[in-house]
């Protein structure tokens, strides 16, 4: 059996230390390890996008990804971006556009959509809906999601604007 | 879904991976993305005990663009791909096909390296790089060389690449003209029922010259000479889009899977081939 790797990551600001075998897949290191049960176990086959975290700044499915290669990276997960005190603007446009039915997939549609607005603050619906296009959700049509998107695009820049 | 248990490699240089490469022989494999390679290893399909990745090795990234010549490092990704403005006016189909390849999260972490050496048939860069005649660099004990893409691959899984070698880099020259990259899948995600990759060449009303190659049509890319010549000297109209489209099919040959039968694939290959001869004519 090979040895434990002694695995170093910063997850959300956090440093963090553990010993794992490097086959362990990053999802469960997150979750059963560090309690960060927000990225979740879909498909588990890189598909479904449940499971999507913020890896050294891209959007990572954390099914597909060896803690051993996570071994020093920075990581961002839902956890990171709001807390139930202090919603991120994605998960307040989540909540007031419905952009949630089950809410399964939601982490992961948030960890994206937050990438996806970093690279693009404005764009079209289209842009939108190929960004995302690595996200499956089963309940809501996609609509209300994208919808969701786009309006935290506009409040994000609403609120850059009133800043400059 | 947990892999066999592996031992796990960062070396820092290439020397460094031919090193474990040598030492492990088949019990070792190098890793880029890991995306084709950890799906496979989580079905327990591979069982790789010496695993090299190499997101750590010095100079296997990068593009770089000298006139009309085109240096992609192995470790270059999609996203990468899409994101260079570069290259995506020297050669605007490498662009298009990757904007094809998987989804988001997929194009930040696939490699070209990667979707080339794999040996894949479902992958759409070896099929491109056929059509574009990139050649691929192997740097393995005995120093490197050189493989034309056309040469590369063997079977499905197999190719030129011994298992000592590192493919680091794919290059080729870019041509004026047009070129397209059209696919057909059932899903975002998913290989292609069909794909083509054209590029031809224009003298006033006339097509010059053109190559054409086709993906997950075979158990290798099929690049297609008499598809291309068939194009050659014509105004690209509708018999000689109908010539080279007859010589593409007479080269593929697609097995039944739950992407279709036989006859269906053969279609869509059809179809496909004939958007990307009609989109690259219109550019060229």
């Amino acid at each position: 059996m090979p040895d434990k790797m002694h695995i170093k990551v910063t997850v959300n600001g956090q440093d963090e230390e553990f010993l794992a075998e490097p086959r362990e897949l990053l999802i469960y290191a997150l979750r059963e390890r560090l309690n960060l049960t927000g990225p979740h176990v879909g498909c588990e086959t890189s598909h479904c996008g449940a499971c999507t975290v913020i890896v050294n700044g891209k959007s990572v499915k954390s099914c597909t990804m060896f803690v051993g290669q996570a071994n020093g990276a920075e990581i961002t997960t839902i956890e990171g971006l709001g807390s139930p005190d202090a919603l991120h603007v994605l998960q307040e446009t989540f909540r007031e556009h419905h952009g949630l039915q089950c809410g399964f997939c939601t982490p992961g549609m948030i960890t994206r959509a937050h990438k996806l607005l970093e690279e693009n603050p404005n764009p079209t619906e289209e842009e939108v809906r190929f960004g995302m296009a690595g996200n499956l959700c089963r309940c809501t049509g996609y609509q209300n999601i994208v919808k969701s998107i786009l309006a935290a695009a506009a409040q994000m820049n609403g609120a850059q604007e009133a800043a400059e | 879904m947990i892999p066999a248990p592996f031992d796990y490699y960062r070396p820092t240089d290439i020397a460094g991976v031919i090193a474990l490469l040598e030492e492990h022989g088949d019990d070792a494999r190098v890793m880029a993305g890991g995306h084709s390679l950890i799906p496979m290893m989580k079905l327990r399909m591979a069982e790789i005990p010496h695993l090299i990745d190499l997101q750590d090795v010095a100079g296997l990234g990068g593009i770089t663009i000298d006139g009309s010549e085109i240096r992609i490092g192995a470790m270059t990704t999609q996203a990468d791909l899409i994101d260079h403005e570069g290259l995506a006016a020297a050669a605007p189909i490498l662009r298009e096909a990757a904007l094809q390849i998987a989804d988001p999260q997929v194009r930040y972490m696939g490699t070209v390296g990667g979707n080339v050496a794999n040996g894949d048939p479902g992958n759409d860069m070896p099929g491109l790089m056929q059509c574009l005649d990139a050649q691929f660099t192997l740097v393995g004990p005995d120093g490197e060389r050189t493989v034309a893409a056309r040469d590369f691959y063997e079977a499905a899984y197999m190719t030129a690449r011994t298992d000592e070698e590192v493919l680091t880099c794919v290059s080729f020259t870019a041509q004026p003209g047009g070129a397209a990259y059209e696919k057909q899948k059932r899903k975002i995600g998913d290989y292609a029922t069909a794909a083509a990759a054209v590029q031809l060449t224009r003298e006033g009303s006339t097509c010059a010259a053109a190559s054409i190659a086709m993906t997950n049509l075979s158990d290798v890319p099929v690049w297609s000479p008499a598809a291309g010549a068939a194009l050659a000297d014509t105004p690209v109209d509708d018999s000689a889009i109908k010539a080279a489209v007859d010589a593409a099919l007479a080269d593929i040959d697609p097995t039944e899977d739950n992407r279709g039968p036989v006859k269906f694939k053969r279609h869509v290959a059809g179809v496909i081939l004939t958007r990307a001869i009609k989109s690259a004519w219109a550019r060229a």
